[in-house]
């Protein structure tokens, strides 16, 4: 009983549950590893010699729809935090749930695009504009999976009892990690969709 | 040796919160996310609107990095929690930031240069 209460507090070394610095440091470097990704997108912009290029292919506000529903998947995952922190353990569910199913919407019309990509030509073989682009966003798209069956073990778990609101950090690492993959499609939305 | 974070006191404490805390209301996270779609319809405007094609580059990048604040403070917490946590991300933005301009100026704006000589 009393292991089982220890194990309901945050350990720590320094003043911050170790469990969030750790996580804190690997966001930090995830930023890097994006970071060269993007550097070689950007680093290649222009330099295809063969199309289709950019322009030609993109569609702004398809991507823009996709975009907002990834937003709004982030506003639900801070919801299910929230809930769960608050003792309701079904809202929690449901609002994981709710991001689970954003998250795959967001897939689903990516997903589309890259049909439509492909169907003009534009493969990951076919130019450095095809190759650093899908590096780029399958990687992201990558992240935003593995999110996707994060919460679902979440909710899985909470169903089962075995997270409640003393241990709801886990949910906001997991919440943490959603947020970032966020960010990172923020940056991508507007260096490779919106500067021409 | 590890120690629990409820055990601590002053500032570390207050920063690490623990469970069962309140950050924000259910308000609050609703008009920031009302706020981050808003400033995309407003970024796609701007990429559509050719009378601001000269300025479109700084306010696309002032606004995106405006929704990234937005999301880093309020929803990952970074406001309320410990300073630490902002500096040690911050250092992974600030180190991909110049790494990703560093390359931008050797690869496009030196060999610009070089030939413009």
């Amino acid at each position: 009983m009393a292991h089982a209460a220890a194990a309901d507090h945050h350990a720590t070394n320094t003043g911050v549950s170790n469990f969030k610095l750790g996580f804190w440091t690997f966001l930090a470097s995830e930023c890097l590893f994006f970071g060269t990704l993007i550097s070689t997108y950007m680093v290649y912009k222009g330099t295809a010699l063969v199309g289709p290029y950019p322009a030609e292919i993109f569609d702004v506000i398809h991507t823009t729809i996709s975009t907002t529903i990834l937003l709004f998947s982030s506003l639900a995952m801070v919801l299910a935090l929230h809930y769960l922190q608050h003792a309701r353990k079904n809202l929690a569910i449901l609002w994981l749930g709710v991001v689970i199913a954003m998250g795959a919407g967001f897939l689903v019309m990516e997903f589309q695009s890259y049909q439509k990509y492909i169907g003009y030509g534009l493969t990951l073989t076919s130019s450095t504009f095809g190759s650093s682009y899908y590096v780029l966003t399958g990687t992201h798209k990558i992240h935003v999976f593995f999110g996707m069956l994060w919460m679902g073990i979440l909710a899985w778990r909470i169903h089962r009892g075995k997270i409640a609101a003393p241990q709801a950090e886990q949910v906001e690492v997991a919440g943490l990690y959603w947020h970032f993959v966020d960010i990172i499609w923020i940056v991508i939305f507007t260096l490779v969709y919106l500067i021409p | 040796m590890s120690t629990d974070v409820s055990a601590q006191s002053g500032d570390h404490a207050h920063a690490a919160k623990g469970p069962g805390e309140d950050h924000s209301s259910v308000a609050g996270y609703i008009w920031i996310g009302v706020i981050l779609a808003v400033v995309t319809f407003v970024e796609v405007a701007v990429f559509y609107i050719e009378a601001l094609e000269a300025v479109e580059v700084p306010i696309l990048v002032i606004l995106s990095t405006a929704k990234v604040i937005l999301v880093v403070l309020y929803f990952m917490h970074l406001k309320m929690d410990h300073k630490a946590l902002t500096w040690l991300f911050m250092s992974g933005v600030i180190l991909a930031v110049f790494m990703v301009s560093a390359l931008l100026v050797l690869y496009h704006v030196l060999p610009r240069m070089a030939l413009s000589l």
